[in-house]
């Protein structure tokens, strides 16, 4: 196999170089030829174009920004620190080997004619996926291609989100979309993030509030991101229109980040099933342009309509006809209900059900049901950033970035905050959030906690009533689920301990992103 | 080459120091014995700085303390081994074969070719090994002249 590498450091006098040796002897010694270029204090020599297009996969093992990385774009990418290098380059040499195995299997031979020898190998993303592996850790890695797309838009749009309530009051939330907080109803200022106008938000909420619509907006990517990237992990670029539609339509149709999952995977099968059979050459040049993307997009957007947002819209009556039929049964039963219900599918139709149902009791005068729902809309993100802070080796680098961010998501109520970690590992994180969601819900209820305000967390602490209690049944809840997460994540663990080697501490990451 | 990268008066094979602050001060002092490093503090601050960046020290118990400095006049190497060890942060322990490198701020591509040189021989379990075994100063100046500037 052929590989070239970069290394760098700070001063560029000693460990540039050392790690330049060290991956030398480990290539050598493992039967493959390596080109380095030393980009330190003696001058880089800049590694030949037509070695780099030779390559197989390219290392970067720097602490200092690659110079012109850009003419590695394309290539299967290593990154790992100088040090990494130097200690242990065998195994970056077998996770570049990796890399360019699984390049290899993602660039099928019909989609290499079709595109061209020009843009041979994936283009610039990359994915997490291994395509040697078996069908639920592949399942698992094209979540995580997913999320690992999704992490930034949660993080930027939650944190604008966050700065917008923190600067211009909780209230910015009513004054942009409209609706009533602590007994003042507001107009609305736009109709919705899909075609607004500046003047009145800046007019009815200031700059904060124009914050917090931009804060939405990058909201409103997280399910069109997610859906399209695990459609890219799974069939490569061709993936990305079905995938981004089917977000999009689950979007739309109100399915959330469920609905995008499901969608994504629908996507990508669809894509990888067209993408099968053998055609003419003179064909096949116009597959991976028009006829996948249309034929996918199209089949994929249709089920998602029909199959998905018809279902989504009437459970979500049933659902809202059968939570007002509970009014004024037992107060704890419909905390712990309303409050499992947030965590299931957060932002997705159940959490609005839920949502929807105590934004109409606090307009109705009942505010215990409000502070249930929010509490309960509070717990998911925290327990998970705490349960990262906890066991740091049950969750991938990535998520523990989203749980840093969680932190603050969590505490300001946008609970989307959570959906990173569910996306990634729903069946063992969901139930984990429903169960902290329920306590919390179910003791809020108990304790007869109140709230004057729809939204806005720990900001709206002032609106509270009893908010030592509310407080207690918070940390009740957040402790739950995050010992739910770890116990689970733990049997897992253990149970593919043995079955696959250990999660090394390098990641691939997009060229000249 | 006019000034060799390293002498016999700049090795120290019996190095005891506190901490890795004591013994790279200690290193640069032979540098500054021999007027390689013209201003000691100044120099040991350049160092301290890229040592703060991340720690130099690297598995198989070695530390590279390093920086290009106007302080220093010529590229060299100080070479100490210490019986205990000196933490420098790697993550198997301590070292105990430390490599002080001085660059020339402005140095040409020529001098650090030869550090470039230099470094790359610390990785060579062969190279650690020679001068971890080597019984006086001047076999140490030997084995460091023989693989850097011999090859």
């Amino acid at each position: 196999m052929k590989l070239v590498a970069v290394t760098s450091c700070p001063t560029g006098i000693a460990h540039t170089y050392m790690a330049a040796e060290s991956i030398e002897q480990a290539a050598a010694a493992a039967g493959h030829s390596i080109t380095v270029e030393t980009q330190g204090a003696a001058g880089a020599e800049p590694v030949p174009a037509g070695v780099i297009a030779a390559a197989d996969a390219v290392i970067f093992a720097a602490d200092v920004e690659v110079r012109n990385r850009e003419r590695f774009a394309g290539k299967p990418l290593v990154v790992a620190p100088v040090k990494r290098a130097i200690n242990d380059g065998p195994a970056l040499i077998a996770e570049a080997v990796q890399a360019a195995q699984a390049g290899r299997a993602e660039t099928s031979p019909a989609a290499a004619t079709a595109a061209g020898p020009a843009s041979q190998g994936s283009p610039g993303l990359t994915t997490k996926v291994d395509q040697d592996a078996g069908f639920g850790t592949r399942l698992r890695q094209w979540l995580m291609t997913g999320v690992s797309y999704m992490i930034p838009f949660v993080a930027a749009g939650g944190i604008l989100i966050a700065i917008s309530f923190i600067w211009g009051g909780p209230e910015v939330a009513s004054k942009v979309f409209g609706g009533t907080f602590h007994g003042h109803t507001y107009p609305a200022a736009v109709t919705g993030i899909e075609g607004f106008t500046v003047a009145p938000v800046l007019h009815a909420a200031g700059v904060a509030g124009l914050l917090f619509l931009i804060g939405k907006v990058a909201f409103f990517m997280l399910v069109p991101v997610l859906a399209g990237f695990i459609a890219f992990a799974m069939a490569d670029r061709m993936g990305l229109v079905p995938g981004f539609v089917a977000g999009l339509v689950a979007t739309a149709t109100g399915a959330g980040f469920l609905g995008g999952l499901i969608g994504g995977l629908l996507a990508g099968a669809i894509v990888m099933a067209l993408k099968r059979p053998k055609l003419p050459r003179a064909f096949a040049g116009i597959m991976p342009v028009v006829v996948i993307p249309l034929i996918s997009a199209a089949v994929v957007g249709v089920i998602m309509a029909v199959a998905i947002g018809r279902p989504v819209a009437a459970a979500t009556t049933g659902m809202t006809h059968w939570l007002h039929g509970l009014s004024g049964t037992n107060a704890a039963l419909l905390g712990l209900l309303l409050g499992a219900m947030m965590a299931f599918d957060m932002g997705g139709p159940v959490n609005k059900v839920a949502y929807t149902f105590g934004l109409a009791s606090l307009a109705s005068g009942d505010t215990k049901i409000m502070a249930a729902v929010m509490a309960a809309g509070m717990t998911p993100p925290i327990a998970c950033a705490l349960a990262t802070v906890v066991r740091k080796n049950l969750f991938t680098p990535a998520e523990r970035t989203a749980g840093e961010a969680a932190w603050l998501l969590g505490l300001s109520f946008i609970t989307e905050g959570a959906i990173p970690f569910a996306a990634g590992d729903p069946l063992r994180v969901i139930p984990s959030l429903m169960a902290g969601s329920a306590a919390t819900g179910a003791l809020s209820m108990t304790f007869g906690a109140t709230s004057l305000a729809p939204h806005g967390g720990i900001w709206v602490i002032g609106l509270i009533g009893k908010p030592a209690l509310y407080a207690l049944a918070l940390v009740a809840g957040i402790a739950v689920s995050a010992a739910c997460l770890l116990v689970l994540k733990s049997l897992r663990r253990a149970a593919r301990a043995g079955s696959r080697a250990g999660v090394t501490g390098s990641t691939r990451v997009p060229v000249g992103a | 080459m006019t000034t060799p990268i390293i002498t016999p008066d700049l090795v120290d094979l019996r190095l005891e120091a506190a901490s890795r602050q004591d013994a790279t001060r200690r290193l640069a002092q032979l540098l500054a014995g021999q007027g390689r490093v013209t201003d000691l503090d100044g120099f040991l601050a350049d160092v301290a700085a890229r040592e703060q960046q991340m720690p130099t020290g690297i598995e198989g118990g070695i530390g590279i303390p390093h920086a290009r400095s106007a302080h220093v006049t010529e590229p060299t190497l100080a070479f100490a081994r210490s019986a205990a060890g000196v933490d420098y942060g790697a993550a198997d322990g301590p070292a105990h074969l430390i490599f002080l490198i001085a660059a020339p701020a402005g140095g040409g591509a020529q001098h650090m070719a030869i550090l470039a040189a230099l470094a790359r021989r610390l990785v060579r379990v062969s190279f650690r090994e020679a001068l971890a075994a080597a019984p006086d100063a001047q076999s140490v100046v030997d084995i460091v002249t023989k693989e850097v500037l011999g090859s």
